[in-house]
């Protein structure tokens, strides 16, 4: 309190901070970067250790044994599925019967906003086949999920078999303390969505199912399954999920634990673990691996079946098998034993996981960063915004707009309105304006949602400004101070929000937006400036992210494949948000862009 | 002496005159604004309620406590309909008027909520019987100080500024929404100051002692209730002289009596004594651990439970305690002390809600002479800002999302209380030291003739 009560050293401390406040800002950026770029080094991460007693200690023998069943079980059920052209959900429900689990099914129907060009689907009909074996030594009121995609085509097989294999396995044992419930579902995230609504009696997304008929305890975690091939090389986890929601990071260790024991390579982003951290190619590797979890969590959507279960306060994570045809084989028994260790384990839990982390970042399995350590990269970019809205010229500006007398804000208000009215626009006009834009042009449902999307966006570029002089006439100079003082905190406080649930979102967009937004003032040349700060967009950002993306997992593409790809990244961030309740597309359009549009106006101030 | 006073009468009469031609003008002045203000307002508060937001807000933790949920309200009802004492579970706090008040207007409440809130909107009024006070001083400073001093045409705006700080507050309008019942403790605390300025001893006090009835916690307001009295009667706070123990005797009475009367009415209406455990135990208890924006509920749940009481009454104290050093301090300010005092209750009391915090941000515009003294006032509004935007993220990640707990929630409410914390000392020390500048010029200089700066040590 001395600091904020002494006048002395209040005059000294602003006054340094103005004569130094340029290049504290660029170091605190460049600080912000190295700091980030540096957590993915190993010695400054932390090697990840089990929390959670009773999983810890108690070592579990599994005993599987029925892998090769399995896959004859994966041919039969192929054949069926062929014979159903789809689910076969009277094979399904008998075998899941035969295995003496309590069967029943749910079915669910939805129709999309528009058209999804990715898995061709519009009007979405499907079933939901679950299994539940009753737990023979506590009283059922918790239970495990085991989950495996009824994908159409030739995929996921194996998962389904395995599934099944594993049901007719435990039923056999008589350890288990938490109901198991396993759950083949259709259509992927909507079956796995419709499901989850029936089961917790919510209706967030509009989606239409029947009511489930028998239902468990509380779901303690989930585990989806993926397996598309007889033998695989290794083991992927990925536990990206809905809005860069995470699990507990000892859902993680498990996994990373069991592959260790049972000799199973496991990967992480499709990347392997490399040892050799101290040569560059090592540290480049680790960086690679944890930029594409921050890309993949950045984008909100959920990465596999076990996205939606986050939402429910469900531990979950996707187990996918990748074969690369190299040397290394693991066949189905493997796999199958590391999900019963996984389970048994899971089944000796007392409490929900809670012990170990929610919050971090994975350069390689077994080795994390955790909030208190990546946080400061986003600090030291967020305080920029602040640094600059101490400048003390803002400073005077504010005292002197809280007087409504003033024309400060009236001036600023207009902006703030009508870039805000654009946001709503984007929001909402794409949707709703499909059936119009297909009538005139000649494009489909899909592309008229993503064209409207960005001529909004381009046509907000126009609109602000003009309206505003249109309005009020000239700016003046306080009028434009007062307004980037608005801006910059609101936008500190929108980031600071985004970076708190999603951190990985939170820091892609403060790297892109806070250097423009800090320095930008109507006295710049504007040519310049107006094409640096559209580069700096956010639509841009989403468009680099696109590209470095494909980068990362090797397989860089041209232009014009990069921008069917930004296209459909558009489309599919509509779908998410109007199907399973993303947040990133409404963050963006209702209050990233229009916070970009007020700095946009600031430059085309007078 | 003479002289002072009769100098002192002819101003009166002048600045008299001068209101009066002045409130003409002002009235019609001001009236489209105002009434411009109110339709605003009311449409706000009438879309909102139509609006699917409105049961979300209800439910938020930030905005309705546990003493004024209108679900539970709904629910004292039911039980007072089935015949059964609406305090027999362990849902219901409200006061047996209230109750009734609501037993009778239940159809109406949306109407009742939204009336509540422009209630407080008289407060407005209040300072034109300040502006006399303004024009008296501006004879007895020194010249240089006449800048500090407010034009009449910055007075003509503060009754519109207050009004709007009010009514437009984001607080106030989901407290409304949310039909949390603080709004009408905010009416009836806003119509005590009301009569307080207005000057009439007897509804003051009956009103004080509504709102002491309401939530014990504006007890606190006698003290500079008093002294605003006594300095308009021109008595002397001087323990030796009777006049002095006769108003204050007098107003106690009052105090006290009516009191005693809502209290023994309360009894005759319900038939039993069960709302004043329910009611003030609650209160005072605090055994309602649910998180809001105040201190209690974290320092309470991890609390070992054998200092339970110790530590209830260093907090209950903090409430109460500040009355006498800034009575003291201000005991020629009671306008500003009653600010002071709010700010404290809403800042310290057990359930605090956001429609609280309000009341006390609608008297900021009054001190608008201030502004050029504050020295945290932005760093302030960000914290506060940023602390509303951070509440509801976090509560997301803690209850929902499951991934924070309940360490990252009051860490923001900790964060919330102490940017008021400043606000409010802030607002003190500029005040002090416009009081300093009055008496002592505005530039001051040093023995040696080089510019002096205060130091609040």
């Amino acid at each position: 309190m001395g600091l904020l009560s002494d006048p002395n050293r209040r005059k000294a401390l602003t006054g340094l901070l103005t004569r130094l406040n340029t290049p504290i800002c660029i170091v605190c950026y460049l600080a912000g970067i190295v700091w980030f770029m540096g957590l993915a080094f190993e010695p400054f991460t932390l090697r990840t250790y089990m929390s959670e007693n009773a999983m810890g200690s108690t070592m579990v023998e599994e005993r599987f044994s029925s892998g090769e069943r399995a896959l004859s079980l994966a041919k039969e059920f192929d054949a069926h599925k062929r014979k159903a052209g789809g689910m076969p959900v009277e094979w399904l429900v008998k075998a899941m019967q035969s295995r003496g689990l309590e069967v029943f099914t749910q079915s669910f129907s939805r129709k999309l906003p528009f058209p999804d060009e990715n898995k061709e689907r519009y009007m979405v009909r499907g079933t939901n086949v679950y299994g539940i074996l009753r737990a023979p030594r506590a009283p059922r009121t918790e239970a495990l999920v085991i989950t495996a995609p009824c994908s159409p085509g030739n995929t996921n097989n194996q998962a389904v078999a395995l599934l099944l294999a594993l049901a007719q396995y435990f039923r056999n044992q008589i350890y288990w303390a938490k109901d198991i419930i396993f759950l083949v579902n259709e259509h992927d995230l909507i079956g796995t969505q419709a499901w989850l609504e029936g089961y917790h009696h919510t209706n967030i997304t509009g989606m239409e199912y029947s009511p489930l008929q028998g239902r468990a305890g509380s779901i303690q975690a989930a585990l989806s399954l993926e397996l598309s091939s007889d033998v695989i090389t290794s083991l992927d986890l990925v536990l990206e999920g809905l809005n860069g929601q995470l699990p507990n990071l000892d859902l993680a260790n498990l996994f990373y634990a069991f592959c260790q024991k049972l000799g199973v390579l496991c990967t992480i982003q499709g990347k392997l673990q490399r040892n050799d951290w101290d040569t560059a190619e090592g540290y480049t590797h680790a960086a690679q691996t944890m930029m594409l979890m921050v890309l993949k969590q950045a984008c909100g959507r959920s990465w596999g079946d076990h996205g939606l279960f986050l939402r429910y306060h469900i531990e979950a994570a996707s187990v996918r098998g990748i074969n690369s045809f190299r040397h290394y084989k693991t066949d189905a028994t493997t796999i199958g034993r590391l999900l019963e260790g996984m389970v048994r384990k899971l089944n000796n839990l007392l409490e929900r996981l809670h012990q170990s982390y929610f919050f971090y970042l994975l350069p390689s399995l077994s080795r994390f960063v955790s909030i208190g350590y990546y946080m400061p990269a986003f600090g030291l970019l967020a305080v920029i915004l602040l640094l600059r809205v101490s400048f003390p010229g803002l400073c005077h500006c504010f005292s002197v707009s809280l007087q409504p007398s003033s024309p400060g804000v009236l001036t600023v208000l207009t902006p703030v309105v009508i870039s805000h009215l654009t946001g709503v626009a984007l929001y909402l006009l794409p949707v709703h304006l499909q059936e119009m834009a297909v009538e005139h042009f000649p494009v489909s449902e899909t592309e008229a949602v993503v064209l409207t999307a960005i001529a909004i966006y381009t046509a907000g570029l126009a609109l602000p400004h003009n309206t505003q002089r249109l309005l009020s006439g000239e700016g003046t100079e306080q009028g434009w101070k007062v307004l980037k003082l608005t801006a910059l905190l609101y936008l500190a406080v929108l980031l600071g929000c985004t970076a708190l649930i999603n951190f990985s979102l939170g820091f892609i967009l403060a790297v892109t937006l806070v250097p423009i937004t800090a320095s930008i003032t109507p006295h710049m040349p504007k040519a310049l400036y107006a094409v640096v700060m559209v580069l700096l967009s956010p639509a841009f950002t989403i468009l680099y992210c696109v590209f470095i993306y494909q980068e990362l997992i090797e397989a860089p593409v041209s232009v014009s494949e990069g921008w069917m790809l930004f296209l459909s990244v558009i489309s599919q961030g509509i779908l998410d948000h109007a199907l399973y309740g993303s947040l990133v597309y409404p963050l963006l359009a209702l209050f990233i862009y229009p916070c970009w549009l007020m700095f946009w106006n600031i430059l085309f101030w007078n | 002496k003479t002289v002072c006073d009769l100098n002192l009468s002819s101003v009166l009469m002048n600045s008299n005159l001068v209101h009066r031609a002045d409130s003409f003008f002002l009235a019609t002045k001001m009236a489209a604004p105002l009434t411009l203000l109110l339709i605003v307002a009311v449409t706000i508060r009438a879309v909102l309620f139509r609006s699917s937001w409105a049961e979300l807000i209800s439910e938020r933790v930030e905005v309705v406590s546990p003493l004024n949920a209108w679900k539970r309200v709904v629910e004292g009802l039911a039980l007072l309909d089935l015949g059964v004492s609406p305090y027999s579970g362990d849902v219901f706090h409200e006061t047996p008027f209230m109750i009734y008040l609501f037993h009778f207007v239940v159809d109406y409440a949306e109407i009742v909520f939204m009336v509540s809130p422009d209630l407080v909107f008289c407060l407005s009024r209040f300072l034109t019987s300040l502006k006399q006070k303004y024009a008296l001083e501006s004879d007895r400073y020194p010249a240089d100080c006449l800048e500090l001093l407010r034009s009449p045409k910055e007075m003509f705006y503060i009754p519109l500024k207050v009004a709007m700080f009010y009514l437009l507050n984001p607080f106030t309008i989901l407290s409304c929404v949310a039909k949390s019942t603080c709004g009408l403790n905010n009416a009836i605390i806003a119509l005590f100051i009301l009569c307080t300025l207005k000057g009439s001893a007897l509804l003051s006090g009956i009103l004080l002692a509504l709102a002491t009835y309401q939530s014990i916690y504006p007890l606190t307001l006698f003290a500079p209730a008093l002294l605003f009295f006594l300095q308009r009667l021109y008595i002397p706070v001087n323990l030796r002289r009777s006049s002095f123990w006769f108003f204050t005797l007098q107003y106690a009475f009052i105090y006290v009596g009516s009191l005693v009367v809502i209290t023994g009415l309360s009894f005759f209406l319900l038939g039993s004594w069960d709302f004043i455990p329910s009611v003030y135990g609650f209160i005072f208890s605090v055994p309602d651990l649910t998180p809001n924006i105040g201190l209690f509920w974290y320092f309470f749940a991890e609390m070992f439970e054998h200092f339970r009481l110790f530590f209830i009454c260093v907090f209950q104290i903090n409430v109460f305690f500040y009355t006498i050093p800034l009575s003291i301090k201000l005991k020629e300010h009671p306008v500003f002390l009653i600010f002071m005092q709010i700010a404290i209750i809403s800042i310290f009391k057990s359930y605090p809600t956001v429609g609280d915090v309000a009341l006390y941000m609608a008297f900021l515009p009054a001190w608008s002479h201030l502004y050029r003294f504050l020295r945290n006032i932005f760093l302030v509004s960000c914290v506060l800002l940023a602390c509303s935007a951070l509440f509801p993220v976090l509560w997301h990640l803690w209850i929902y999302a499951g991934s924070a707990n309940s360490n990252f929630y009051y860490a923001i409410t900790l964060l919330f209380n102490f940017g008021q914390i400043l606000l409010v000392s802030d607002y003190f020390y500029a005040y002090l030291r416009r009081e300093h500048h009055l008496t002592h010029g505005l530039y001051l200089k040093k023995k040696d003739g080089t510019e002096a700066t205060l130091v609040l040590k």
